[in-house]
């Protein structure tokens, strides 16, 4: 594989990513479809979106093709629907599509005849904000039940055990007692039902058996009988819990539709009520495994919208952080597949010995295994303790490259696991884009897109790497992918451990408190599992006025029934394995 | 063992039937009191129990991944006949809740402790199965599983690094050691009843207090009284000036 070439210098790059420019090209096209526009994003009329999303992504000179987050804000005034596109090719920072919604029954049309990775976000929006999406094939909530009242990410919406709009609370020091939340909450429980709730004659919605597709896919003279099987939220092969609603045929999978939400934890929610500081032990817990990755994408944003930048040593220490992370995260991965496929255990026992060596240095460096919070907005927490460079250069030179020979010959090379996994569960290219996958599953579909490469942060435009792609799409790549990356991680770390400098972990001095000037930002980062994006919008106060996540194994499971649709169910779990969800960051 | 074989005592001829059967009797028959005889058995038992306590595969958030940490080589859980994790809940004594409860989930675990074979233990592992956790203040988050199901043993932490869940799994043994079966619940008449499952409706209710909330959620006043309102930020600025 050839070495990239460094990244293009902007002025070279075309302009087409420049919001003013394109909204010049919509206006030719729709003249009453613009509202506004600056540099930040454009606001569309909302009954032209559609049409313009169409625009935008069938014309082959803008060519935005690839839908990468969907949310929306509650203003006092409107509820905006923002959108995230742009063209994987020519990369860089996405472009923001904008559109008001009254806050009283809101509506907006669907995108999802556009862009199918807009599913399941369009959802969680539904969900949220109760925005509703006309022509949207299932609008129904995604991660609370059917028959929650409200909706939780309206500002006028206050949890049972509210206690002030926001963090750091005043009742907590300005009265000098605090009294606890059981006590405040009038049901004494984190719990509160709408007045003149009768709960003695209430009747729970019926999961009702509503699976995508399933109709049409069997089309079949021969009579049989389809199977509705349900996998989870207790399963040992769905990463935690996960549940799957499953159709079949006898044993192959007609449909499969994920219901989520069994770990839904309010982390925008109570991201919003808390300072920009306090959200970062709050990322940790997003995926689980990879916390210092999290941290890194999240401060990355948060410096973008302060407009500051962490001094040399940091971004070297971040970087290190980063792609231990991802090496790590990618070796239990792949012993997680194995573990689906029945090599019950064993794989996954040499990963997690690697790991437990990568934990330790975590330890020492922040002084948690799992849950780091190491990175500051302008820094890094603390500087490593003495030693911890000299171990990282062991493991980089020594320790992982032999093992990854290891993984290689045993499992890579392995008959029965190339019978199970090639030409299993394949996403095709397009399909891939369409439906916003991201990280090695969009990679090993063959499109090589890494944002490292393509929207460098941090000092990613320093390293010399390769972004490995697949050719085929299937099981095989994705986890061809993930080892290759594995060795490009390795390659990385060696070339920051050779340039880390001595000096500075932080500009300015320690702050509890930061400002972050008004305005709004997407700060993204290539996480282990795909593109974690985190867009906030500032109202110069200390807390986030919106803090929305874009999980990226929330998304890639948008595309789960494209992949197991024909397959028998025992693939369906490796296939599941494959897209390495993590639940903490699918449901958040 | 002494070279000479002890001699085979002579049986003293029986002067009657009963001083007979009194001498076997005296002979072959462990003649205690009942309590004794339970004290043996419960040894017996708890030791067989406390060291082959199965854990359910039940993971529902960042712990259990330090709980997967916890059965893997470095920490060995298996050094204490824990290292089969179950998947099914039919097969398995302990139920470690690994993670954050959430609304949603809550009929799911309660229904898979019914599930559970007597005797059954529940260790709460971290912050979010103790008491919500860092999550507590969510809108969909229970505060701590022992809201559903009662709890042997609390394991604090952020997770609780796998020598703390060692720790916490030898103070279940410590529990286990300490039960004797004159008065364990499970073989008591009726013991096994299970809890009803809470329902998912505008918001989690345990279906024993219908009738308590729906009384509460018709009369305003009352529910008013039953809280302690306090003066958010705002107001207590806007008193002092
Ligand atoms: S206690 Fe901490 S680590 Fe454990 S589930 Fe809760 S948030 Fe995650």
């Amino acid at each position: 594989m050839a070495v990239n070439a460094p990244v293009a210098p902007a002025e070279l790059k075309s302009n087409l990513n420049d919001p003013l420019v394109i909204a010049e090209k919509i206006k030719a096209q729709y003249p009453t479809a613009v509202e506004a526009a600056n540099a930040q994003g454009i606001v569309v009329q909302g009954e032209q979106l559609l049409e313009v999303a169409r625009y935008l992504h069938d014309t082959p000179e803008l060519g935005f093709d690839y839908l990468h987050n969907v949310t929306s804000v509650d203003y006092p005034d409107r509820l905006e629907v923002v959108y995230h596109v742009s063209n994987l090719a020519r990369g860089g920072t996405p472009l923001t599509l904008k559109v008001n919604a009254a806050r009283q029954d809101p509506a907006v049309p669907s995108l999802v005849p556009v862009y199918r990775g807009a599913n399941f976000q369009e959802r969680e929006v539904y969900d949220m904000m109760g925005v509703r999406f006309l022509g949207h094939p299932n609008l129904r909530r995604i991660l609370l039940w059917d028959g929650f009242e409200g909706f939780p990410l309206r500002k006028d919406y206050k949890e049972p055990y509210y206690e002030d709009e926001r963090k750091p609370f005043g009742t907590r020091w300005d009265q000098g007692h605090h009294v606890i939340a059981e006590d405040r909450n009038p049901w004494h429980d984190n719990v509160k039902y709408p007045a003149s709730f009768d709960a003695v004659g209430y009747k729970p919605q019926r999961d009702t058996v509503r699976t995508v597709g399933a109709e049409d896919a069997v089309a079949t003279k021969l009579r049989t009988d389809k199977l509705v099987l349900n996998i989870g939220p207790q399963h040992p092969s769905t990463h935690g819990v996960l549940r799957l609603k499953v159709t079949l045929d006898g044993e192959t999978v007609v449909a499969a539709e994920p219901v989520l939400g069994y770990l839904h934890r309010n982390h925008e929610k109570i991201g919003e009520r808390n300072t920009y500081l306090q959200n970062i032990p709050f990322t940790d817990r997003l995926d689980y495994i990879t916390s210092m990755a999290n941290n890194l994408a999240y401060v990355v944003g948060v410096e973008k919208l302060m407009g500051i930048k962490a001094p040399e040593r940091a971004e070297y220490l971040r970087v290190i952080m980063a792609e231990l992370t991802r090496w790590i995260s990618h070796i239990a991965a792949i012993g997680f597949i194995y573990n689906d496929l029945g090599a019950f255990y064993t794989p996954l026992l040499y990963g997690l010995e690697e790991r437990e060596l990568v934990l330790d240095l975590f330890e020492a460096a922040s002084g948690s295994r799992m849950m780091c919070n190491y990175m500051r907005f302008g820094g890094v927490a603390r500087d490593v303790p003495e030693g911890f460079l000299d171990k990282v250069q062991y493991l980089v030179t020594e320790r992982f490259p032999r093992r990854m020979d290891e993984l290689e010959a045993y499992m890579v090379g392995n008959e029965l696991f190339t019978a199970r996994a090639r030409n299993i569960g394949i996403l095709p290219r397009d399909l891939a884009i369409n439906y916003s996958a991201a990280g090695p599953v969009l990679r090993a579909s063959g499109v090589k897109y890494d944002l490292r490469r393509a929207d460098p942060y941090s000092i990613y435009d320093r390293f010399e790497f390769d972004v490995p792609v697949g050719t085929v799409g299937d099981m095989h790549d994705r986890f061809t992918v993930r080892i290759a990356e594995m060795r490009e991680s390795v390659k990385i770390l060696k070339q920051a451990l050779a340039q880390i400098p001595a000096g500075e972990i932080m500009t300015g001095k320690k702050n509890y408190q930061i400002r972050v000037p008004k305005g709004e930002v997407y700060g993204r980062a290539e996480n282990p599992k795909g593109e974690l994006g985190f867009f906030m919008v500032s109202d110069g106060t200390p807390n986030p006025y919106r803090y929305h996540v874009r999980a990226p194994a929330f998304i890639n499971l948008t595309a789960l029934n494209e992949m197991v649709v024909g397959h028998k169910i025992a693939d369906l779990i490796v296939i599941l394995g494959s897209l390495d969800v993590v639940m903490g960051e699918v449901d958040r | 063992m002494s070279e000479e074989k002890p001699q085979a005592q002579p049986v003293p001829v029986a002067s009657s039937e009963e001083e007979w059967i009194d001498e076997q009797v005296r002979r072959t028959v462990l003649v205690t009191p009942m309590d004794r005889v339970v004290d043996l058995v419960d040894k017996i038992y708890n030791w067989g129990r406390r060291n082959s306590v199965w854990p359910m595969g039940f993971g529902l958030a960042c712990c259990a991944i330090e709980m997967i940490c916890t059965s893997a080589s470095r920490f060995d859980i298996s050094r204490f006949g824990m290292e089969l994790f179950r998947a099914s809940p039919r097969q398995a004594d302990l139920m470690i809740v690994a993670g954050t409860v959430t609304k949603k989930m809550a009929p799911s675990i309660v229904r898979l402790y019914n599930q559970m074979a007597e005797p059954k233990y529940v260790l709460a592992m971290g912050a979010c199965a103790s008491a919500g956790g860092p999550f507590k203040e969510g809108y969909s988050v229970v505060s701590g599983v022992d809201k559903l199901i009662p709890v042997d043993v609390y394991v604090p932490g952020c997770p609780p690094t796998p020598s703390a869940l060692l720790y916490g799994l030898m103070q279940l043994q410590k529990k286990i050691d300490g039960q004797t079966i004159r008065d364990v619940s499970w073989y008591r008449k009726g013991a096994s009843e299970g809890i009803p499952e809470p329902v998912l409706g505008p918001d989690v209710f345990d279906p024993r207090r219908a009738e308590e909330i729906t009384a509460l959620a018709g009369d305003p006043g009352k529910l008013e009284a039953r809280a302690i309102n306090i003066k958010s930020k705002a107001e207590s600025k806007a008193e002092k000036k």
